[in-house]
């Protein structure tokens, strides 16, 4: 990261307390995922059959599900594959989305309306219904989860990374780059690249948060990981099953999302408002 | 404005096509003969024979394609491999569960959205605005399922208001318990996208020159906010909503799930379930529509608001 972003992103933490709470509660669900294996009171796909859906115990914390597994456990283990894949799908829809937008900014013209278009038909089409159609097609497996994610995030950060190149395009320091002759690869990942860089790290953390969201979305439709491996939506599917009887099953993994989900929007809502103050309160 | 409306037509056609191109790409690419999977492990060779002249496999994939782009134009869509009925009887079949709880949403989601909107707005960075902002994007944090297990469990099992389930029919009564819960869900988020849109867009205006004069002219506070500055407001706000489309199509699948609502949801999660890949590609080509019908209204209303869209 150069001077310019790390300043910006500086900045934006100074005058916000509400990105340092989302950050503060982002930090401490990382570390509690990271730790999972050594602070979790078990297995979490140990069965117990002789306490089914039980609830709270000094044994068991938040209780036992259908098949007798400490629901804490998997929760703990779970953020591990929530975090995953939704930090994996975001990197990539980053990395392949600020490409493609970066190139189309720069580039111009009939490339530009061409790949922009393609982009925007990507992005009205509902990404749910675009991740179950992958999803379901490629088969529920961690790989192909985190395409199909990424592949629904891809046009947004298209478009967050085309704007700015535009702009910086026209700049003196660009056009004194093209007079010394370098390579348009060079100019855009040594000159263009860290001068929009702080804008895009903004926008992938609300991604994030949306990449989190789709992650359970499709396990609780029942294309999530396969069981026993604990996921959140997965959590929410079997809870959701048994709702009747036992319906603090789905409420702790669904506590959980909303809680991640919700830190990341205000660490992305705060840090966007500081990077451009004219968006402030935007969605 | 013409020229304008005409190169957006043309737009919306060549999109059309690209998606149509991909919905039938993407379905051939599916793993498995739907031969073999609609009759099944036991089936004999000559049945899936029998079985791939039925649904068209047997012939070149070019004429598929045409075959395909001819119907999707004529609203033939196939019929649907599990149940033998046209998939445009499946999908209208449904169509006014999904229509009823996306406007009753929306509906929701305006009149809790706008007022809020406008009232933070008016109060910038005072305390209402910050809880206004504060709870809006809570609001939009919910998945569309968590949402709606937790109003299923509050209203419906602990405190017994709504029913459980959606029945089907009845009184009118029964049909507005059976709505209420999906849609204050669905409507609650839509609230909460509703409330920022409408929360910058009048910031922006209040800041315009229109707004000052207004007040220097010794307008009352309370006419200028809502009969000047709300009503320049609007058509941004309906612009920016109808990107959320998207959104909202994704949380009524959600939502149809959680209250066991028929609906598009259900429909396209039980054609995958079932690999009924007629169905569902029928589905996919009327949600192309339906995006693109949205997308392409929204560009007109930006460009009867905004003349300078037009310029470019």
């Amino acid at each position: 990261m150069t001077g310019t972003a790390t300043a910006t992103l500086l900045r934006a933490f100074n005058t916000n307390k509400t990105s340092w709470a989302g950050l503060i509660v982002l930090l401490t669900v990382v570390a509690l995922a990271a730790l999972a294996p050594w602070i979790a009171p078990h297995d979490p796909i140990e069965q117990d059959i002789f306490a089914r859906l039980e609830g709270p115990s000094a044994l068991y914390p938040l209780g036992t599900d259908q098949f007798g597994r400490c629901i804490l456990s998997r929760l703990l283990h779970g953020a591990r594959y929530s975090l995953f894949i939704g930090i994996a799908s975001t990197l990539a829809a980053m990395l392949v989305g600020s490409l493609i937008g970066m190139l189309a900014g720069w580039y111009g013209g009939r490339f530009d309306v061409v790949v922009m278009q393609a982009m925007d038909v990507l992005l009205a089409f509902p990404a749910l219904i675009l991740g179950l159609i992958l999803v379901a097609m490629l088969g529920p497996t961690l790989p192909n989860i985190i395409l199909a994610i990424a592949a629904t995030s891809v046009p947004a950060f298209a478009r967050i990374a085309r704007a700015p190149t535009i702009a910086v395009k026209e700049r003196e320091y660009v056009e004194a780059c093209r007079a010394l002759g370098y390579s348009d690869a060079r100019i855009l990942f040594l000159h263009i690249l860290p001068n929009i860089f702080a804008e895009i790290l903004v926008m992938s953390s609300l991604w994030l948060a949306s990449a989190i969201r789709t992650e359970a979305s499709l396990a609780f439709i029942g294309l999530g990981l396969r069981p026993p491996i604990p996921t959140w939506g997965g959590m929410i599917r079997e809870g959701f099953e048994n709702i009747l009887d036992s319906y603090w099953l789905a409420m702790a993994p669904g506590v959980a999302i909303l809680v991640v989900v919700f830190a990341l929007n205000l660490l992305g809502d705060g840090l966007r408002d500081a990077v451009d103050p004219k968006l402030k309160g935007e969605s | 404005m013409s020229t304008f409306i005409a190169r957006r037509f043309a737009f919306a056609l060549v999109t059309l096509w690209a998606v149509l191109t991909l919905v039938f790409f993407i379905v051939r690419v599916v793993p498995g003969d739907p031969a073999q999977v609609i009759l099944g492990e036991q089936a004999t060779a000559d049945a899936i024979a029998a079985m791939r002249t039925r649904l068209g496999l047997d012939r070149p994939l070019g004429v598929q394609y045409i075959e395909f782009l001819w119907g999707a134009v004529r609203g033939d869509w196939g019929v649907s491999l599990v149940t033998g009925r046209p998939v445009v009887q499946e999908v209208l079949a449904v169509l006014p569960w999904t229509i009823e709880l996306t406007l009753a949403a929306l509906v929701i989601g305006a009149a809790a959205g706008i007022p809020l909107g406008v009232w933070a707005a008016v109060n910038r960075n005072r305390a209402t605005d910050y809880v206004i902002r504060l709870a809006s994007l809570l609001g939009l944090s919910f998945p569309a399922f968590v949402s709606g297990i937790l109003l299923l469990i509050f209203f419906a099992i602990q405190l017994r208001w709504a029913p459980v389930m959606s029945t089907q029919g009845g009184s009118f009564s029964a049909w507005l318990g059976a709505l209420a819960l999906p849609a204050i869900n669905l409507g609650l988020i839509m609230a909460a996208y509703i409330t920022r849109v409408t929360r910058s867009a009048m910031l922006e205006v209040l800041g315009e020159d229109y707004v000052r004069t207004a007040r220097a002219k010794g307008v009352p506070w309370r006419a200028v906010v809502w009969r000047h500055a709300l009503r320049n407001a609007l058509i941004p706000i309906i612009t920016i909503v109808g990107l959320y489309l998207g959104v909202l199509i994704g949380n009524s699948v959600l939502t149809e799930i959680v209250f066991n609502r028929p609906g598009l949801g259900k429909l396209i999660v039980g054609a995958l379930n079932q690999r009924d890949y007629t169905l569902l590609q029928g589905m996919m080509v009327i949600y192309t529509f339906v995006v693109i019908i949205v997308n392409l209204l929204t560009d007109l209303a930006y460009g009867a608001a905004d003349p300078r869209v037009k310029l470019k």
